[in-house]
């Protein structure tokens, strides 16, 4: 048995494979994680108090999970969904009724989309209080404000695809407000003005009509699915890009790197 | 008190209980580290500057934080089904008509505000000034630990915005708006045929200056003094800066600097100026143009 191990582990294709072995030496802890693609996000040592759940509150990893959770469940809610208006609800039901584990899927797609949202404002209001805004964060700060503007703005897309009461409802509340857009708005100050009319202002533009409807789903289906996650992604890259380049999780003592 | 149940277990707003919660849990936490920093004379965050491995220190907090997330949201799956209400029929419209809940903030500002200020103007400076805030606060203490006191302004500021006019909103918006908007407590049952007389006044009427005459036309007595007013308030930024330009803080931020944040400062404290003046004296307008209210 031990010889099969032993002979295994010598081979060519282990080898290629598994790059240390995984004796509890500091150098394997270190290749561990530079080695893996995954895990090389992560500097190889840091400071004791960030790992420390009390300091961040785990709030920017979680968030990043539930990105994580959102987009493999959301792939697989497309399977079953057709952004078309005679479609999209008749879709949801069957969904909800005859797929297996349709309502799982569809359950955790909704409930870690509005726990998202609740993550990213608590890993905003942390990284306030802690000051880690400050030099040499500010641009991360920047980076992470257009990261909670995208959560909201993927949830809210996503938020009329059932295409229920709910979701029309919802979405014209939201979007009726753009009618009001100084200048842009047909019913902003000096929107008219300018010639903006209900045909022509930035809400149609939004809507890609005159109030909530087929072209609307189609829009909001494109932007949830393709057009703000990949932004999203690209922002995230950045950001943890920035907290690797920004010297790691803030703290009293590694403030000064630049 | 059946209100409140169907309120509080109405799937979509089980999210909002949970946020309340930890909205006040992680408040709680952080002024408790805040104040014991401050207290003790040195920093926690400090003391735990040693140099570990990530591998498997941090690596083991990420797993296990990750499987209690995915265990927390399993289970919230298996029990709660996301709602999915009648087809969507543009002819039918629900009394009340909520935005998704984070918005609330926003459509509980329509109360106070015409829809070009709530539901653009102040979305966008809340976004600008957000980004703005690590370039005006030049106060360079508090960088990556919890404290109270050396950065007493910055964090009540925020707390403010966000733990009253952000979260507490919210949860205004979900519990205590019924059918037209109206006001209603979260046990009392929704009357949906409710009409409350509206008599909002304008705010130069509380002084006996009529914002339009008999026909209509606007008055430019009450224009010039709503101008004089909103002009008024925000050149406070400028009376105080005159009074106290000279003092160390204002010196280190700068005129530029100080202007953003008196502006913005001034932008957010009008949110609860507004509310006040319509809840206590049914103010609807403080200035009327042919082009705006505000
Ligand atoms: C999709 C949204 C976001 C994700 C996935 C994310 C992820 C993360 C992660 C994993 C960290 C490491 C430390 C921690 O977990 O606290 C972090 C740090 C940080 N984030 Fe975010 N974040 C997001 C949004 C934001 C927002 C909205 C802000 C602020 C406006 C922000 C500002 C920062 C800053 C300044 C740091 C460095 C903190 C420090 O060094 O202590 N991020 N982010």
């Amino acid at each position: 048995m031990l010889k099969i191990r032993e002979k295994l582990q010598q081979s060519e294709v282990w080898k290629s494979i598994f790059r240390h072995n995984y004796q509890d030496t500091n150098r394997n802890r270190a290749l561990q994680i530079v080695d893996n693609v995954f895990l090389h996000l992560h500097p190889v040592r840091i400071q004791r108090h960030a790992t420390n759940v009390g300091f961040t509150w785990g709030m920017g990893g979680i968030t990043f999970l539930l990105f994580i959770i959102l987009t493999i469940t959301g792939v697989i809610l497309m399977f079953y969904y057709r952004p078309a208006s005679e479609y999209a609800y008749e879709d949801m039901k069957y969904l909800m009724n005859d797929v297996a584990f349709g309502p799982l899927i569809r359950n955790m797609h909704r409930w870690a989309a509005h726990a998202m949202v609740i993550t990213v404002m608590l890993h905003m209001f942390r990284v306030f209080l802690t000051g880690s805004y400050k030099p040499p964060r500010q641009f991360n700060w920047v980076v992470g404000v257009l990261l909670l503007v995208l959560t909201l703005l993927l949830s809210f897309t996503g938020y009329l695809l059932p295409w229920d009461q709910l979701a029309i409802w919802a979405v014209t509340v939201g979007t009726n407000m753009a009618r009001a857009t100084p200048l842009l708005g047909h019913e902003g100050p000096f929107g008219a003005a300018l010639g903006m009319r209900i045909d022509n202002d930035v809400r149609f533009v939004l809507l890609g009509g005159t109030q909530v409807g087929p072209p609307t789903l189609l829009r909001f289906y494109v932007g949830h699915c393709i057009f703000l996650p990949l932004i999203a992604s690209i922002f995230m890259i950045v950001h943890f890009w920035r907290i690797r380049k920004d010297g790691g999780i803030s703290g009293p003592t590694s403030t000064t790197k630049e | 008190m059946h209100n409140l149940w169907e309120l509080i277990s109405k799937p979509d707003n089980i999210p909002i209980v949970g946020l309340l919660f930890l909205v006040i849990g992680y408040t709680w936490w952080a002024f408790h580290k805040a104040l014991k920093n401050d207290r003790q004379g040195y920093l926690d965050e400090a003391r735990l500057n040693e140099k570990i491995q990530v591998w498997p220190n941090l690596v083991r907090v990420e797993f296990l934080a990750a499987l209690f997330v995915m265990v927390i949201l399993l289970f919230w799956s298996f029990l709660i089904d996301a709602p999915l209400e009648a087809a969507a029929n543009p002819t039918l419209t629900p009394n009340p008509s909520k935005a998704p809940w984070y918005f609330l903030g926003l459509q509980e500002m329509l109360v106070y505000f015409d829809p070009w200020i709530a539901g653009v103007v102040m979305p966008s400076i809340i976004i600008v000034g957000l980004m703005a805030i690590p370039y005006i606060d030049v106060n360079e203490k508090g960088n990556g630990y919890y404290t109270f006191k050396e950065r007493k302004f910055a964090i009540i500021t925020y707390c403010v915005g966000f733990l009253i006019l952000w979260v507490a909103l919210i949860i205004l918006g979900t519990f205590w708006r019924g059918p037209g908007w109206y006001f209603f407590f979260p046990w009392q049952e929704w009357d949906t045929h409710r009409v409350v007389a509206l008599t909002n006044v304008d705010f130069t009427e509380l002084f006996g200056i009529h914002t339009r005459f008999a026909d209509n036309s606007l008055n430019p007595l009450a224009v010039a003094i709503g101008t004089i007013i909103i002009l008024g308030y925000y050149s406070l930024a400028g009376l105080f800066w005159l009074k106290r330009k000279n003092t160390e803080i204002l010196k280190k931020l700068g005129f530029a600097k100080y202007n953003i944040t008196a502006f913005l400062f001034l932008t957010m404290a009008a949110l609860p100026i507004k509310m006040f003046l319509r809840i206590g004296f049914n103010v609807k307008y403080i200035l009327v143009t042919p082009w705006f209210n505000i």
